[in-house]
């Protein structure tokens, strides 16, 4: 199924462009939620050319130390998922263009309800979902209804993911691909493009849609250095550290957290020119 | 599941117990998920395997356990006759090795040198420790740092056998927090590590695996009561945390419809308070650690810690079978608080000089709810799923008695 959305535009654009882009990602409500928003409006302008929006959640288990206690962070502050679209409402009255991805794991938007979560989604102007705990295996809970519902469903394929299997991660897979660049959690270990080229080119070999990496990824070179193989890099720990960063002992956004944040994908952005 | 006359069909081949269970994990984790589910496939009825299994499990461990006439207990409650299942007399003192054991022989053939498991009150942790020691192999066990310090001796059990003890202060410290960051191991380790899970929760084919192994304490039962009785029991009570000593008893009776099942979930200070394990009476279908059951949850889907007396019960889920099996109505759940426990683990002690672990001691609250009532003829098996031993400073703290 061809679920046409902003993420397609993008990479269009990106082409056009000669040029990989930037996904960035932060935790929705972290550290609060009018920083979060403010942050998340500041993004584009600062260089990211697609948004990974976070959902918190207590449990999340693919996430390292620094995304997990940014959910943390976020749930202590009150986040919860209808505020989580309502800032994606707020985003979207002064960007249409930005693809915006929720990305996080299954329980939230299972006790939400799947019918009405993607019927809100959709007319908060979201794009496309990673969810993290639903394989193809279990692609009838929410990949098929996000098709459906016109909204992509973007699967994670990793190191581990044989030629065996790869046809089936792909069978419905839209948007893009994020390739998952280590085995591992978020913000851990490190690789190189070099590294992981014979993976994404077996990717390649079977697809046409568009391929992102992330995991591990911190630096401008690092945005860079994937870029020669991928379509964009996504930064998700290197970010929610500056946000970590710059807070009190309370948890309480520093003056200039914003700024600091902005700046720092500024320079990430560096890489994919 | 679509034969109407067998509740023992399950699970389909996506791992599902009706809506339950399923393989909700990431797609790292998949490929191995997968493999866990050929090897279990290609060995469990691989005769050499039964064999050694079996093997281990009468010299080993020191199987069969006895069913037990609890002859001063039944007198006491003045109604229907209680047997025991002694599975507390297995070596580790739990149910919990008759799982493990089977799980390192299964590891030790997919060649995987690397066994992580979670636990919370210790004894997975314990039995699981043990059997990497009998066969060489490297172990670490995850815990919530709250547990470790509720349970040294434990903690210090599994570091005497030669497992490191990783204390997790993720989340909030506890179980589910554990099992959190096993899973993250395992993502990180794919390649020598086997993931041996303690209960029957996780992903497809945890629960259906788990509950294979401790299908033996039915097995055994139901031999044994027709030694004793020549017929079948009538009432079969267990504790449920996750759920795998129940899963274990009532799995083989689960087709004889004259015997009443009834799980007994941690009420913790009750369930008007918010502050229990209770995850069927007082949650709701979720997903969590790879499979859809009933968990604690608020409006929002997030998970939050369960409160109960016994750590062991102190998990915000309950094995996705257990889930069905109360959609079904086939298995009746009820729960027990702190003090009924308590009470419960007094009353075995003393009239029985057997003292019970606090999970247990559910179960045996009940009993003594509903036994009186009975007649002398009917028939109930309790399964005594682990000793008191690691419990006796927490009850002497309750009981505001300084050792």
């Amino acid at each position: 199924m061809s679920v046409e959305t902003r993420i397609k535009k993008m990479f269009d654009t990106l082409k056009a462009e000669s040029r990989g882009g930037l996904g960035v990602f932060i935790t929705a409500g972290d550290p609060d939620y009018d920083t979060s928003l403010e942050i998340m409006k500041g993004l584009p302008g600062a260089g990211a050319d697609m948004i990974e929006f976070g959902m918190p959640f207590s449990d999340p288990m693919a996430d390292g130390p620094a995304i997990q206690v940014a959910s943390q962070r976020s749930l202590a502050n009150g986040q919860n998922m209808k505020k989580t679209l309502a800032m994606v409402t707020d985003f979207r009255s002064g960007n249409d263009v930005t693809p915006i991805i929720l990305m996080g794991y299954y329980n939230p938007i299972y006790s939400y309800g799947v019918d009405a979560f993607l019927k809100d989604a959709k007319a908060a102007g979201i794009d496309g979902l990673i969810i993290v705990d639903l394989p193809p295996e279990e692609e009838n809970e929410l990949c098929l209804p996000a098709l459906k519902a016109g909204i992509n469903f973007i699967y994670l394929t990793a190191p581990t993911t044989s030629d065996e299997r790869l046809p089936r991660v792909l069978e419905h897979a839209s948007g893009f691909i994020y390739y998952v660049s280590i085995t591992g959690i978020t913000g851990t270990a490190s690789t190189t493009a070099a590294d992981i080229k014979p993976n994404i080119d077996r990717i390649r070999a079977s697809t046409d849609i568009p391929l992102a990496v992330g995991f591990g990824i911190k630096t401008a070179e690092n945005v860079a250095d994937f870029n020669t193989i991928a379509d964009a890099a996504i930064v998700g720990t290197a970010v929610v550290n500056v946000i970590a960063e710059n807070l009190d002992e309370n948890n309480a956004a520093k003056s200039g957290l914003i700024d600091k944040v902005l700046g720092f994908v500024r320079d990430l952005s560096e890489g994919t020119k | 599941m679509g034969d109407l006359n067998t509740y023992r069909a399950g699970p389909d081949e996506g791992g599902r117990f009706g809506i339950f269970g399923g393989r909700f994990v990431a797609e790292t984790l998949m490929p191995l998920i997968l493999d866990v589910e050929k090897a279990y496939k290609q060995y469990k009825d691989d005769p050499e395997f039964c064999d050694e299994l079996e093997y281990y499990l009468k010299h080993y461990v020191g199987r069969p356990s006895p069913l037990y006439y609890a002859e001063r207990m039944t007198e006491h409650l003045g109604g229907a006759k209680v047997y025991m299942k002694r599975d507390e007399l297995n070596h580790t003192g739990a149910h919990k090795i008759n799982s493990t054991m089977g799980q390192i022989l299964l590891a030790k053939r997919m060649g995987k040198p690397r066994i992580i498991a979670e636990t919370g009150a210790g004894q997975h942790g314990v039995a699981t420790a043990t059997v990497c020691a009998l066969f060489g192999l490297e172990c670490v066990v995850y815990m919530g740092a709250t547990d470790i310090k509720r349970q040294a001796p434990n903690v210090f059990r599994m570091k005497l056998l030669g497992a490191e003890v990783v204390p997790v202060t993720s989340g909030t410290g506890t179980l589910k927090d554990a099992m959190n960051e096993a899973l993250r191991d395992w993502v990180a380790n794919v390649d020598n590590t086997y993931y041996l899970i303690g209960t029957v929760a996780g992903p497809h084919p945890y629960p259906t695996m788990v509950r294979d192994f401790q299908c033996i304490i039915g097995d055994e039962t139901r031999v044994q009561m027709d030694e004793a009785e020549s017929r079948l029991p009538d009432t079969l009570v267990a504790s449920i945390g996750g759920g795998s000593n129940a899963m274990g008893l009532f799995h083989p009776f689960l087709d004889d419809s004259s015997v009443e099942i009834i799980g007994v979930e941690a009420a913790g200070l009750g369930i008007e308070t918010g502050k229990h394990c209770a995850s069927i009476k007082g949650g709701h279908p979720g997903v969590l650690h790879g499979n859809r059951t009933f968990l604690l949850q608020d409006d929002d889907g997030q998970i939050y810690d369960g409160h109960s007396i016994s750590a062991g019960l102190d998990y915000p889920g309950i094995g996705p079978e257990h889930s069905w099996l109360h959609d079904v109505g086939r298995v009746k759940y009820v729960s027990v608080t702190d003090d009924e426990a308590l009470e419960a683990f007094q009353l075995c002690t003393r009239l029985e000089g057997i003292i019970p672990a606090l999970e247990p001691s559910h179960a045996l609250a009940h009993v003594m709810k509903i036994a009186p009532d009975l007649p002398k003829d009917h028939l109930i098996v309790i399964n005594l799923c682990g000793r008191g031993d690691k419990d006796v400073f927490a009850v002497a703290e309750m009981l505001g008695v300084e050792l």
